[in-house]
């Protein structure tokens, strides 16, 4: 068994889930400064799934893929500390301001060019945005099938993969020939931890622009330990329109964008009484909640 | 989304003293393996800023896996299945996070798939771990019986062995009997020849065994036939994918209730010798338990911490008479005692763990080549520091983690004797960490001697000597008080 070639997609976020008062600025946009950059919650269920192919198929390796601004190159090194191979950093001032169809674009062209891919993982959205456009718009540029929503990949049986998804209401089980795209969803396995050696192996990766900027006293680790070297392409490493990318390529035009405070003069006391219960669940059949 | 190691600027702090730089240094052979080994530190400083990354993934997985799981683990505990141990689901969660993050086997050489860290990084580990869950502890930090095998075993069998605990599998030791507590010499388990089978079997029962089901085992047995005293001890290996141990029955305990007990059977399990014969007590015994009271004394501190934090943490949010409790006198002064106590508590740790780590590393270092004159006397120095400061620390700081749980149950009121706050459970786990690798009265025996020869008044009175700011200054004053009542008090 040779295992298989997987890549992870992955995006480094804001935290939006710790926000304090200074996460919007008076504009009404995010203000990134004020927020620490991570992991997108859900690419990390994403790259546990690929771990878990790793850790059944001996041979398979595990590319994570993002495309930022150069210090997403940090979501690399957190993919190598949890087991990843390698990572590709696509960066570039001509991505800037991509929606989810550029951004697809730039990622599928990436792929086309990188090729060599099994399976593509990517978490079912990312926390700033909540599209969860990007997976399955890329699978489509790539012409090849995906399954959203995927909460295990069960197993991999004569090229065809066989996963749980997770929907509204109840679960399902698929199985796809590769390659494929597979979403996947917050209700998958947590991630694994850093691994303590792999930390140590990887902690001086980086890209050669972050080599450039470092005063890096071990630079003679770059030539001996190929593997420290991170991949940054640019869009000069893949062939691209560049009408398609970027602010050019995005359709998406931010209207407005509105502040909402939830208050608690919203709420609604509703007592255990048959007569408050009657009417809550008639409101709930109205607006179609349940029934 | 918490970290034990970060939030707590203290560790940071004992980490990074500067005796740490020659530990490190001898530890790493003058950084060598970094041209076999590409986990291996390039300098000091790579060595550092590897500790710190690695004890953040610790303070992860204890801030956001063990510590949310101790409640449940110790309503649940473990059980006997089949003869076997079934740990509680939490453990076994525990367990399977720290084996993937390859945080076993964390002292062990490189070449065993360790990671090498000193004892100071690996003792802050057990630190953090003993924080977030007292009883789990006991069974990730049994990985230190790995130590004596590494010390004592052939080079056989450190192969055979050491690399399953680097990998996770984990350990035991089986000491204690009904008849043998304390008192060790009395130990009765069997070890006999068998010249058909070409090893030793075990035949006997061991009561009180930490992790009793663990994989691999050290076993203390009566390898001569007809003595009566710890001549005639010897240490085994029992290694679990052999068969003929069975586990009769788990102690119901008052705290660590997620770390089993067990009561085993020894039935012609087979044993390999580690180490000389009939020096199993004088010296496996020994290292082992110098190992394990650093461990307690490890588990004291991190429990001091969680009691300390809970105590506070609830001072400042009940509101009685119109204010926080933590404003009256009575209740600040004693949070200010509590953190006095978790202060020196964990000096005293990191004190002794790089007394301990001196004097070990050195030791290896003899055994591959001989020490110069300067680094025997080195040795010998930090081995007789580490002899009185290894019960002097324990026993002081597992009391001083009993005072804090109770104290932390006092804060809380009528509210910390109900099952509703972690204080309770912190209350009943505290509780053994006095009375386990030694009671408190033990390491009063086995400190005794160095605090009546000088030994301590010696170091107390260096660490007057030592250069320290001018703010400092007054601290200076008030330990020679001290150390003067204290030189008065032993005088004979």
């Amino acid at each position: 068994m040779k295992g298989y070639k997987i890549i992870v997609l992955a995006k480094q976020v804001p935290d939006t889930r710790n926000v304090g008062k200074d996460a919007m600025k008076a504009d009404g946009t995010v203000n990134r400064a004020a927020l620490p950059a991570i992991f997108n919650p859900e690419d990390l269920n994403a790259l546990e799934q690929a771990l878990r192919i790793k850790d059944k198929f001996l041979g398979t390796t595990i590319t994570v893929l993002t495309m930022g601004p150069g210090r997403a190159a940090e979501i690399i090194r957190e993919g190598l500390f949890r087991g990843a191979d390698d990572g590709i950093l696509l960066t570039d001032r001509a991505f800037a301001g991509s929606d989810t169809l550029a951004t697809s674009y730039a990622i599928a062209q990436t792929l086309k060019k990188y090729g060599n891919y099994d399976i593509i993982i990517a978490g079912r959205q990312a926390i700033d945005g909540d599209t969860a456009q990007v997976g399955p718009q890329v699978a489509e540029k790539l012409g090849i099938p995906q399954i959203t929503y995927a909460e295990e990949i069960q197993s991999i049986e004569n090229g065809k993969v066989t996963v749980k998804r997770r929907l509204e209401r109840g679960v399902e089980v698929v199985k796809c020939p590769m390659p494929l795209v597979i979403t996947v969803n917050g209700s998958a396995p947590d991630c694994r931890a850093r691994n303590a050696k792999l930390i140590m192996k990887y902690k001086h990766a980086k890209t050669v622009t972050e080599l450039q900027v470092a005063n890096d006293d071990y630079i003679q680790l770059y030539n001996d330990r190929p593997y420290l070297n991170i991949k940054e392409w640019t869009v000069r490493d893949i062939e691209v329109d560049m009408n398609e990318l970027g602010l050019n390529g995005s359709p998406t035009k931010v209207k407005k964008v509105d502040n909402v405070v939830l208050q608690s003069k919203g709420a609604k006391v509703i007592t255990s009484s048959d007569e408050d219960i009657n009417q809550l669940m008639s409101e709930l059949i109205e607006n179609h909640t349940i029934g | 989304m918490a970290n034990f190691y970060t939030d707590n600027k203290d560790l940071k702090f004992h980490l990074t003293h500067p005796l740490m730089e020659k530990i490190v240094r001898l530890k790493e052979r003058n950084f060598e393996e970094k041209k076999n080994f590409d986990f291996a530190p390039m300098d000091y400083e790579d060595a550092q800023d590897s500790f710190d990354k690695v004890l953040e993934v610790v303070g992860e997985i204890c801030g956001d896996i063990v510590s949310p799981n101790a409640e449940s683990i110790d309503a649940e505990g473990p059980q006997v299945v089949d003869n076997h141990v079934i740990y509680a689901r939490g453990t076994e969660e525990n367990i399977y996070a720290l084996r993937k993050a390859g945080l076993m086997g964390m002292s062990l050489p490189r070449r065993f798939n360790g990671l090498n860290f000193p004892i100071v990084p690996y003792i802050m580990a057990a630190d953090i771990v003993s924080r977030a869950d007292a009883g789990f502890v006991n069974i990730w930090g049994l990985q230190d019986c790995a130590e004596t095998i590494n010390e004592f075993a052939t080079e056989e069998q450190k192969e055979k062995y050491l690399p399953r605990v680097s990998a996770g599998e984990t350990m035991a030791m089986d000491l204690t009997e009904p008849d043998a507590g304390s008192d060790l010499q009395a130990v009765q388990l069997k070890a006999s020849w068998d010249e058909k089978k070409n090893t030793w079997m075990l035949n006997g029962v061991k009561r009180f065994i930490t992790n009793g089901d663990g994989d691999i085992a050290l076993v203390l047995a009566r390898s001569e036939a007809g003595t009566k005293d710890g001549r005639g001890l010897s240490m085994f290996i029992y290694d679990k994918r052999q068969g003929g141990v069975t586990v009769r029955r788990i102690e119901h305990k008052m705290g660590i209730i997620g770390s089993p007990t067990c009561e085993l059977v020894f039935k012609d399990a087979p044993g390999e010798l580690v180490g000389d014969r009939k020096l199993g007590l004088i010296k496996d015994v020994m290292a082992l338990m110098n190992g394990a009271r650093l461990g307690i004394h490890a588990q004291s501190v991190g429990i001091s911490e969680s009691a300390y934090r809970e105590a506070l943490t609830y001072a400042k949010e009940r509101v009685q008479f119109g204010k926080a409790i933590i404003r009256f006198p009575a209740v600040y002064e004693m949070i200010t005692t509590m953190k006095a106590k978790l202060d020196a508590s964990r000096t005293l740790l990191y004190e002794t763990a790089r007394f301990v780590d001196m004097y070990k590393t050195y030791m290896h270092i003899s055994d591959e080549r001989p020490l110069e004159k300067d680094e025997r006397d080195e040795m010998k120095k930090y081995q007789k520091l580490a002899d009185i400061f290894t019960p002097l620390g324990k026993g002081l700081a597992s009391e001083f983690c009993n005072q804090l749980a109770y104290d932390a149950v006092q804060i809380h009121g009528g509210s910390g004797f109900m099952k509703d706050y972690p204080v309770e459970r912190i209350y009943r786990d505290a509780r053994i960490t006095s009375i386990y690798e030694g009671t408190t009265q033990l390491q009063v025996v086995a400190a005794i001697r160095g605090v009546t020869t000088g030994g301590y008044l010696a170091q107390i009175r260096d660490y007057e000597a030592q250069k320290i700011t001018p703010e400092l200054e007054f601290m200076r004053r008030t330990l020679i008080i001290l150390t003067d009542d204290y030189e008065q008090a032993v005088k004979k």
